[in-house]
Formats: structure tokens, C-alpha cells, sequence
């Protein structure tokens, strides 16, 4: 596989919330709005490109009797890592995102290509692979975020265009479950024409 | 098959220590940052900021312009939401209006309570004039407009400024009755009773 | 009086499936059958409390003391999967007919951001139960995180038995599946928002 589809096969081929549908908690629960969304995707890009690099440079060192607890504590580590560089240089976005900043470790993709792809390929394909997948991710997120934040609230990224309230519901928990819905018909009504 | 386990337990918690050393500085700068953010928001312009505390221990800050007279008093106030906890800063003219009110912490829902945050709903406390206002929802018979959809977020949002307000009369009779040793602090106080009989004649 | 209300405010209000949104993935996962979404809230449920009651004494008398806060994620992320190791190797000894029941669910719950959540939220969110905003103690904690997952385990069985009645209707093609129980859990959802501002 060349490099530049290691990395393109994450938006649409291996998206990994449309395609796969891991890391659904943080889909569903961050993308309120646009921004929200695009937030979570790049916090979850940025360790899922480190933690692939890393657990590809030391996975023929560690037993397989140990492999997953040593994986998780790596992901755990550079996601401790991104909460502090988030406190320190973006608090505002740390504070909207809260918890599911922390819950990146146990966010399927991340341990998902550790043990898929991270695990026997080479450290710069890893990367490269964590750069699709998460870029696959932020632009999921985004999108879901985009229309919720139209429907729900009559602006994108926080640019307003139509006054007055929009509709409530799509901002709150059951406009999450049935934007994804609809988008993910519309996804594969999408896979199923290019086939 | 343990050592190995260890050994990664181990670099990653150093790693961790070092980071966190480092961080550490920013993340407080940070924190100071917004804190000093929310000051400059609820006051006017200022010279320099002096902190005090009222007599039982709530602390506040008052805002002075460079001839040292207080321009606005700054308070903390919080009350419970629809989420948790709300936290608000609020500014205090020495007369009894709000300059301004900022947000500090909230964990509202989106898109409902968390609209606190917009200058649509918080905007209607600048220059609320606390004499003569009442501090709650129209829905109570206040001068307030709810959010719409989300009156316990409004309600706790008044009632966290009516607890600042309540805190600042607090704060502004003490001034009154202590009559500090400084003279020009006597006349500041002075000046203030002034003010505050002549609106309370009106 | 504040223990009742904890429970009903987890339980309903704030449901952590439907309007938290931790624990999405069994949930979207195991509820094609009510027999296997029962046997996964009930393993849930075990690890939830007793995750919760450890993480908590970690984080109060070992963590916070030591001034080594910066670990807590990869601290209760490990003791949460070496909890899930140590219940199914206690369950198999004690009692096979137990593990044969929860014993698949058990692995997939160190992943379950259900648990994770749960431990990090009552050690960092101030509650509001009853007034006064405030960190819960032991008790509370306890009792909140067994709440949150019988809340989790009534989320699963409804939802697991409406799509057993799904699964005998005739669905569009393209919404076979995961979208249509998708619209399934919107529907919950907004049922489950007819609780809000009970506590």
C-alpha cells in the first residue's frame, strides 16, 4: 500500500465512525457543536498518532502475555500527556470536553490499531496510519457537529446565520443518536453506489 | 514478562513527571490568566486591584483607578444550576450597578443552560441597576429574561448574583461603619453613603 | 433522603447511556439479544461498583497523599483491568456457573468507557444533591456508581428488547442494522428527557 493511501484510507474506506463504528461515546457525545467536534477529533488524532509510533517501536520487545496492559498504559501516558498541553495552552476547549478528554484511553480506535495495524508495521507507516484514522475521525466528528450545530442552533462554527433559536432537540442526547443515524444511511447509500 | 511491564510502567511515569514539571508553570499562568480575563471583563478601567476580605472571610477585590479611589468592587458568586455547580464573577459599581458578569464555571447542558454564557441572555446584567431592579426571572416577577427552555439555569443564575448583591451591601455597610483611620479612605466612604442615601431617596 | 435521590437523578435523569453517552459501544453492541444485554448490565454493574470503590480509596489515600495526581488516568485505567483479571479469575473458582454467564462480557469491559467514566467523575465532579454543591465521600460514591449502572443495565434491557421486535419488521435496506437502532435509542432518549428537572 503506498503512503498516501495508508493515510487517505481513513476518511472514507476505514472511517473509523462511519465504517467501523469504534468510538461511538465521544461521537455522539462532543459533536454539540461543529467546533466541539472537530476539537475531540484532533485531541484523538494527536494521540493516536503518538501511541501507534510508540507501541510499533516497542512491540517486538514486549511479551504477548503482557501486550495489552503495556499498550494501555502507553495510550494512558500520552493522554495525560495532551490533557496538560491542553490545560496549560487551550483550557477553554479542555474545560468543554471534560471528561472525554481522559476517556481517549478507552476509546476503541486508539488500543483497535495498536493491535491491528501499530503492532507489526514500521514506525513511520504507523504514524502515517494514525494520521488517516484520526484525520477520518475529525472529519466524522466535524460533520456530525456541523449539522447539529445548524439544526440545533442556526450557526456554523459559532457563525450565525439564521436568528432566534433552532431546534433544540438536535443539540440535546436524541438529536446525537439520530443525526449519526441519518448520516451513516446516507454513508452507505454512498458506499453502496461507488461499489 | 513483569519486568518488561515495570520497565514501561516506570519510563512512562517518568515521562509523565517530567511533563507534568514542565507544564505545570503554564497551566497556572494559565489559570491566572482567565482569572485576570474575567477582572478586566466585570470592571470598568483600572489602575490597580487591591484584595480584601469582609468580616466573615468571603474575599473580594476591589478595583481602583490611579488616584486610588475604588471604581468597582469584584465578587465571586455561585449557586446551583441545572448541571452542578455555576460560578459567575460579578462587578460592582460603588453606586450598586452591575458593571458586568462573566461566567467562570458551569456544568450546563449544551445548547440549553450553557446559552448562559451568551451575551444575549448575560448581557441584560450590564448595568443592572440593583437598587432599583429585582434580581429574578419574569417568570417570579423579576426583570430578568429566562433562557428559553432552561429557567433553572436562569433562576440559579439570578440567585447567584442576588447572593454577590446581597454580599456587596454587605461589603459597602461595613465601609460605612468602620470609618477607617485613612482619611482619604473616609472620604471615599463618605462619598459613597452620599451616593447611596440620594438613591435610596429617589 | 440524598442516597434516594442519587439513585433516582442516576438512574433516570442523568442515564448514562442516553444522556451521558459513556458505554455507547455495548450498547450498540450486545443488545440484539435481551438474554446477552442482561448478562453484560450484570457484569457491568459488578465491575462499576467495585472499580469505583477502589479507584476512590486510590485516589484518597494514595494518589492526593503522594501529590502524584498526574498519574490517575493511567492508575485507574490499570487497576480497572487488573479489577476485570482478578473478577473472572474469582468468578471461575467460586462460581463456574456465574463466570460461564458474564465470562465473555468480562474482557470487553476494561474497553467499557462506561467504567472509566464512572471513577473519574466522582472523584473530580462536584455533585448537587440536596443543595450545596460538593465532592461525594465514600458512601455516596458507592452508591452513585451503582445506580449509574443499574441506570446502564435498564437503558440495555429496554433497548434490547425493542430491537428484538425490531429485528421482525421490515427495514429500508440502507437502515438495516446499526442507524435504524440508532433512531431506536433517539426515541429512548427523548423519553428518558421527560425525567429531567426531577432532582
Amino acid at each position: 500500500m503506498s503512503k498516501f493511501a495508508l493515510v487517505t484510507k481513513g476518511f472514507v474506506k476505514d472511517n473509523p465512525t462511519f465504517s467501523l463504528m469504534l468510538g461511538m461515546c465521544p461521537t455522539l457525545a462532543t459533536t454539540t457543536s461543529a467546533i466541539n467536534g472537530m476539537s475531540m477529533g484532533l485531541a484523538t488524532a494527536f494521540v493516536l498518532i503518538l501511541s501507534n509510533m510508540a507501541i510499533s517501536a516497542i512491540a517486538r520487545f514486549v511479551p504477548d502475555k503482557v501486550r495489552i496492559p503495556s499498550y494501555i498504559v502507553v495510550i494512558a501516558t500520552f493522554v495525560t500527556l495532551l490533557q496538560f498541553l491542553m490545560q496549560a495552552y487551550v483550557p477553554d476547549i479542555y474545560e468543554t470536553l471534560g471528561l472525554f478528554i481522559p476517556l481517549i484511553v478507552v476509546n476503541c480506535i486508539v488500543l483497535g490499531r495498536a493491535e491491528a495495524f501499530a503492532n507489526k508495521n514500521s514506525v513511520l507507516d504507523s504514524a502515517l496510519d494514525g494520521l488517516g484514522i484520526g484525520l477520518g475521525f475529525t472529519l466524522s466528528l466535524t460533520a456530525i457537529g456541523i449539522v447539529r450545530e445548524i439544526l440545533g442552533a442556526g450557526s456554523i462554527f459559532g457563525c450565525k446565520f439564521v436568528p432566534g433559536d433552532g431546534v433544540l432537540v438536535f443539540v440535546l442526547a436524541p438529536g446525537a443518536f439520530m443525526v449519526l443515524a441519518y448520516l451513516l444511511v446516507i454513508f452507505r447509500k454512498y458506499i453502496a453506489k461507488n461499489e | 514478562m513483569v519486568i518488561c511491564l515495570g520497565a514501561i510502567t516506570l519510563v512512562c511515569s517518568a515521562l509523565l513527571a517530567c511533563v507534568y514539571s514542565v507544564t505545570q508553570e503554564p497551566i497556572a499562568a494559565a489559570s491566572e490568566a482567565r482569572t485576570q480575563k474575567a477582572i478586566a471583563e466585570v470592571t470598568p478601567p483600572f489602575d490597580s486591584l487591591e484584595d480584601a476580605c469582609t468580616s466573615d472571610g468571603t474575599p473580594y477585590i476591589i478595583a481602583k483607578d490611579k488616584d486610588g479611589n475604588a471604581v468597582a468592587y469584584v465578587l465571586n458568586a455561585s449557586s446551583v444550576g441545572f448541571g452542578g455547580k455555576l460560578s459567575l464573577m460579578v462587578g460592582f459599581k460603588p453606586d450598586g450597578t452591575i458593571v458586568k458578569t462573566s461566567v467562570l464555571s458551569h456544568s450546563e447542558t449544551p445548547g440549553l443552560g450553557a446559552k448562559c454564557t451568551d451575551p444575549a441572555f448575560s448581557g441584560q446584567f450590564d448595568g443592572f441597576d440593583t437598587n432599583t431592579g429585582v434580581l429574578s426571572v419574569r417568570k417570579d416577577g423579576g426583570d430578568v429574561d429566562a433562557i428559553t427552555a432552561s429557567t433553572i439555569t436562569s433562576r440559579a443564575y439570578c440567585k447567584a448574583l442576588q447572593n454577590a448583591t446581597d454580599a456587596y451591601r454587605a461589603i459597602a455597610a461595613s465601609l460605612v461603619v468602620e470609618e477607617p483611620q485613612d482619611s482619604l479612605a473616609v472620604e471615599i466612604s463618605e462619598e459613597s453613603i452620599e451616593i447611596k442615601e440620594g438613591k435610596d431617596n429617589e | 433522603m440524598e442516597y434516594i435521590l442519587i439513585i433516582i437523578s442516576a438512574v433516570f435523569v442523568n442515564n448514562i447511556l442516553l444522556s451521558q453517552f459513556l458505554g455507547i459501544c455495548p450498547f450498540l453492541g450486545v443488545s440484539n439479544k435481551l438474554s446477552t444485554a442482561a448478562g453484560m448490565s450484570a457484569a457491568v454493574c459488578f465491575v462499576i461498583t467495585l472499580s469505583t470503590l477502589v479507584t476512590y480509596l486510590l485516589q484518597h489515600y494514595v494518589l492526593d497523599p503522594l501529590g502524584v495526581g498526574f498519574l490517575q488516568t493511567i492508575a485507574f485505567i490499570l487497576v480497572i483491568a487488573a479489577l476485570v483479571q482478578m473478577v473472572e479469575i474469582v468468578l471461575k473458582k467460586l462460581s463456574p456457573s456465574l463466570y460461564s454467564a458474564l465470562g465473555i462480557f468480562l474482557p470487553l469491559i476494561t474497553t467499557n468507557c462506561a467504567v472509566l467514566g464512572v471513577a473519574l467523575t466522582v472523584v473530580t465532579k462536584e455533585f448537587t444533591f440536596g443543595g450545596e454543591a460538593h465532592m461525594l465521600n465514600l458512601g455516596e460514591s458507592v452508591v452513585y456508581a451503582f445506580a449509574t449502572s443499574l441506570g446502564f443495565g435498564l437503558a440495555m434491557v429496554l433497548f434490547a428488547g425493542l430491537r428484538e421486535t425490531l429485528a421482525l419488521n421490515n427495514v429500508p435496506k440502507a437502515f438495516k442494522g446499526i442507524p435504524v437502532a440508532l433512531l431506536t435509542a433517539s426515541i429512548l432518549a427523548m423519553a428518558f428527557m421527560g425525567f429531567s428537572g426531577l432532582v
